[in-house]
């Protein structure tokens, strides 16, 4: 019996995720996805070798220009822990699923584990370590801190990103709105009532 | 004097948690690092006939696979050494062999030049297997429950006193009702992470531990080489709640590889694999009768719990491990039994033990409140054990009744209706409750150096760790204080395994055990400056008795003379000496009631030993007389909930939670703990639920969105209060740990709350909308 795990298998009728990454012309873009994620949906046999060929992409990452010459396949979390070394920015579930990789592109608040390095060119990247200016901490930052808005510090950056893009969102104006704005970013250790107070100050002031 | 303990300073680690500059185990810039996927097992019971690694092996970027037909063999933990933690699962060393005993079990491992190749060429490895029928299904196994030995810790798993059958008969009021706790999983953010790197036979490895000692002590005795050798950091751990505790696969599969492909390598688990390969809670029944005479008083208690453990280790999840203290009554009957089914090993999660158990019986003593129309508040005080009558022992100290008061007044509880289903809010029908929690005050041997500088600053080596607690922070302020010194001026350093041996941080015993012998390794460190002082003409101390100078802000003075008086520098500049340093250790244990055992001739532990033999402050700790007492932490927890009668939605409204925990270190650290306790409660209550197919054994919520944890929307308001009463036997400190004790109860409270808002009892957790409505 042939054990291969076969959960993700199903993509029969309508768009395939083939002719879908092909309708919003990822495919066209250079980037070697289709036959990645064709194989992942089991459209190619297994055996299929695919050519993953690097490609070049420049990226502003908290004022500073980077080129980086990287596997197609690379997230912008990955690039960003394993390539750059900067590892501010967390994995906590590399599904979007919990918020600890929030970072700003181009001002707005993504799951960087949701985004291709690849799909970064010409962006601009804020993360953690972008924040504060030399000594002195955004005041985010530093209302965080003030508020104990953290334990393990994990998730932090993630809440930290989420929550200055969520001030400048302009959105939230009742705790029940920051609450449900903040949703998407998961902090196991519960310091939720501490963030909150972190980010009311910062909206307030 | 300067007196930093209680006060809310900020984490001493805070700035580099909020600038992204604390290093977690996967995150160590390491020259030549490769990457580790592993393959994990499909079937849940069997052997593995066959693993085709021959397409992988081609791929781009791959340095090789290690299977168990070519992995290095590894020692079986020998369980002797006092010094080693726990191997999760002693029968299952990973690759050994080719049983597969659950699903999600490690069968190979890929290392590669970058993550993404290793993962792709993991995914093509084929694996085949002989399948065999598993033994899947929690009910449909009671007929294999065995008595089990011991829990965790030793705790007994029977125990008795008085006829609880013969007591039930003759109760004028009985209950007998049956609760069920499913598997929950403890998803700390930071999924485990080991990176492990060779040089000659000397090993490196910066691991996602709650025990880095325990990790040294594994990995040398496993992997067969000196304790010397072998070198653990853990310097920052993205939470554990238990599941760092025990040590599993992960930490040697790092290593074993990195051994075969002479590469550091970095194993890094995936969110599905923390499920399968990492630890949970197991799921549980329990059973609770109780007996009452018409005055409300308890006359029978009986607490009888199945829960499951795997084929490759024996975990018992000690439900009612706190039903012979909690309340007074002459009749007490406390059974565990265990089957075993094909699943990964559970392990210690938040409170194990209380955690699932005070769930039940306090939703039990509601039950019993509502038949004798007593108030669920006064039936608790009407039975409340001003002794531990199991053991016959006093406890140490306890406000439980001031916590129930307090809680009380926080929840507005004079707004409850006793008759469930009465008030409402709008349409939505409001709903109070309450429960007790408790967990044991653990203390165990540690030791601690401190080391004074003639630059005036302070340094302490701890070889405990903090996953998140507050440790470096607390420990800081307990050092300030010995130190004499502000806490600017004082470094913590911890999660080194060559540092002198502290606690592993589970069980909540971290603050107990390492506070006291930090604090005497800096008494001990001041104590030997002023003796130099004391002895040498240069100094206006001179001549003066050590028990008449007291320390302030980096200096010595004579009594309250402060111009008789001079700073650490001066001294140890006059001496030509840059630094003083004394070590202490503390051999305290109220655990097993005992002293742990001494450390052998000649380690460093023992010159440890030796030192402390001399050291004032860890004679006077050692001499206090605990053996007539018991070491415990209580609260109350409240609850108010608001339960939508069409739709069966729950909003949890308020938290009320007031604990007994002696000695508050830091207001600011203690609260986040207590609060994060209640959202792990809250989970349990309802939403969290690891599922498993009921064919094939599999988990089937293997992620963070089947998988349901509090998020920020869910989050009532929490008021947190303390009793601050110092405990006056546990330490000089006068503090218990807190890491788990905010956890239990906290479910019951709001299954109370959801009944006292609807009349309806749900006794399956998690209590969901389906549920309620059904
Ligand atoms: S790591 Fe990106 S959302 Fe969890
Ligand atoms: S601080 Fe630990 S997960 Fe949020």
């Amino acid at each position: 019996m042939e054990e291969k795990d076969k959960e993700n298998n199903g993509s029969s009728g309508g768009t395939t995720r083939r002719q879908f990454l092909g309708q919003v012309g990822l495919a066209g873009a250079g980037l070697q996805l289709a036959p990645l994620l064709a194989k992942a949906t089991g459209i190619l046999p297994d055996n299929e070798a695919l050519p993953i060929e690097p490609i070049t992409v420049n990226i502003m990452i908290n004022g500073s220009q980077k080129t980086l010459t990287i596997d197609t396949r690379v997230t912008l979390l990955d690039a960003l822990r394993e390539k750059l070394m900067m590892t501010g920015t967390k994995k906590g579930c590399d599904h979007g699923q919990c918020g600890a990789c929030t970072v700003l592109v181009d001002g707005r608040r993504i799951n960087s584990c949701l985004h291709l390095a690849a799909m970064c060119e010409g962006s601009e990247v804020t993360t953690i370590e972008g924040l504060a200016k030399g000594d002195d901490l955004h005041p985010m930052q530093a209302a965080f801190l003030k508020h104990d808005g953290f334990q393990c510090g994990y998730c932090t950056p993630g809440q930290i990103c989420s929550a200055v893009g969520l001030v400048k969102e302009g959105r939230a104006k009742t705790d029940a709105e920051i609450r449900e704005l903040m949703s998407g970013n998961i902090c196991r250790c519960g310091a939720y009532q501490n963030i909150l107070a972190a980010i009311k100050e910062v909206q307030n002031a | 004097m300067n007196e930093s303990l209680g006060k809310p300073i900020d984490r001493v680690d805070g700035r580099l948690k909020v600038t992204g500059g604390a290093t977690y185990a996967a995150e160590y810039k390491i020259k030549n690092l490769a990457y580790g996927a592993p393959v994990l097992s499909t079937i849940t019971k069997g052997r593995v006939k066959n693993i085709d690694i021959q397409q992988a092996e081609k791929m781009p970027g791959v340095i090789g696979v290690m299977t168990s037909e070519n992995c290095m063999m590894l020692h079986t933990p020998s369980g002797s050494d006092p010094g080693s933690g726990k191997f999760a699962e002693k029968d299952l060393l990973p690759l050994q062999n080719d049983r597969v005993l659950y699903g999600g079990q490690y069968i190979a491992v890929v290392v590669a030049e970058t993550a993404e190749q290793a993962e792709q060429a993991a995914a093509t490895i084929k694996v085949t297997y002989d399948e065999q029928k598993p033994v899947v299904g929690f009910e449909a196994n009671f007929s294999t429950a065995y008595q089990p030995g011991s829990g965790l810790g030793g705790a007994k798993t029977q125990e008795k006193r008085g006829d609880a059958d013969a007591a039930m008969q003759s109760a004028a009021f009985t209950t007998d009702e049956t609760y069920t706790t499913p598997v929950y999983s403890h998803n700390a953010m930071e999924p485990h992470a080991t990176i492990a790197e060779w040089n000659g036979d000397k090993l490196t490895v910066y691991d996602a531990t709650q025990s880095v000692m325990g990790v040294q002590g594994l990995l040398s005795n496993i992997l067969g080489i000196p304790k010397e050798n072998t070198q653990v950091y853990a310097l920052y751990i993205g939470g554990g709640f238990g599941s760092k505790g025990f040590t599993w696969a992960n930490t040697l599969l790092a290593p074993m590889a990195a051994k075969q492909f002479n590469r550091p390598v970095k194993i890094e688990l995936k969110r599905q694999q923390v499920f399968s390969a990492a630890g949970r809670r197991t799921q549980t029944q329990q059973k609770i009768g109780l007996g009452a005479g018409v005055d409300g008083k308890l006359t029978s208690i009986k607490h009888d719990t199945i829960s499951e453990t795997s084929f490759v280790d024996e975990f018992v999840e000690t439900a009612g491990v706190a039903t012979s203290m909690i309340y007074s009554s002459p009749n007490v009957e406390v059974k565990h039994s265990l089957v075993r089914l094909n699943r990964g090993t559970p392990c210690p999660m938040r409170a194990p033990g209380e955690s699932v158990g005070m769930y039940a019986l306090e939703v039990a003593m509601d039950e019993m409140a509502n038949k004798l129309k007593m108030d669920p508040v006064q039936f608790r005080i009407t039975n409340h054990s001003d002794m531990d009558e199991q053991k016959k022992k006093q406890f140490s100290s306890k406000y439980l009744k001031e916590c129930y008061q307090r809680g009380a007044e926080a929840i507005g509880w004079s707004n409850r209706s006793a008759e469930p289903g009465m008030t409402k809010q709008g349409n939505l029908l409001v709903g109070y409750g309450v429960a007790t929690a408790t967990y044991p005050a653990n203390r165990s041997a540690s030791s601690a150096k401190a080391t004074l500088f003639a630059d005036g600053h302070a340094e302490i080596l701890c070889g405990t760790q903090d996953i998140g607690t507050g440790t470096y922070t607390v420990m800081t302020q307990v050092a300030a204080d010995a130190f004499g010194l502000p806490v600017d001026q004082v470094k913590v350093k911890l999660g080194d395994s060559s540092y002198p041996k502290g606690a592993q941080s589970g069980g909540s015993q971290v603050s107990a055990s390492v506070g006291p012998p930090i604090r005497a390794a800096a008494l001990g460190a001041v104590s030997k400056v002023v003796k130099m002082a004391i002895a040498d003409e240069k100094s206006p101390l001179y001549g003066k008795k050590e028990e008449d100078i007291v320390v302030n802000s980096g200096r010595i003075q004579f009594k309250d003379h402060s111009n008789t008086s001079e700073s650490f520098t001066d001294v140890l500049r006059r001496k030509g000496l840059d630094k003083v340093e004394a070590q202490a250790k503390t051999n305290v244990s109220t655990r097993q009631q005992q002293d742990a055992a001494p450390a052998p001739d000649g380690s460093p532990e023992a010159k440890i030993e030796a030192e402390s033999k001399t050291n004032a402050a860890v004679q006077a700790d050692e001499k206090t007389d605990r053996k007539d007492y018991v070491f415990h932490s209580f609260g109350a927890q409240f609850a108010k909930v608001l339960v939508d009668p069409d739709l069966g939605t729950i909003r949890v409204e308020k938290i009320a939670s007031v604990m007994d925990i002696g000695t508050v270190m830091n207001l600011k650290t203690a609260t986040n703990q207590i609060m994060g306790g209640i959202l792990f409660g809250m989970g349990m209550a309802l939403m969290e639920e690891t599922k498993y197919d009921p064919n094939n054994g599999r988990i089937v919520t293997r992620d963070l969105a089947q998988y349901l944890v509090p998020v920020h929307a869910d989050i009532p308001e929490i008021d947190v209060q303390f009793i601050e009463k110092p405990d006056p036997f546990i330490s000089p400190i006068g503090a218990r740990g807190i890491g788990e004790i905010g956890v239990t109860g906290m479910a019951a409270a709001i299954a109370n709350a959801i009944y006292n808002a609807t009349g309806k009892r749900v006794r399956d957790l998690p209590i969901t909308p389906d549920k309620l409505i059904a």
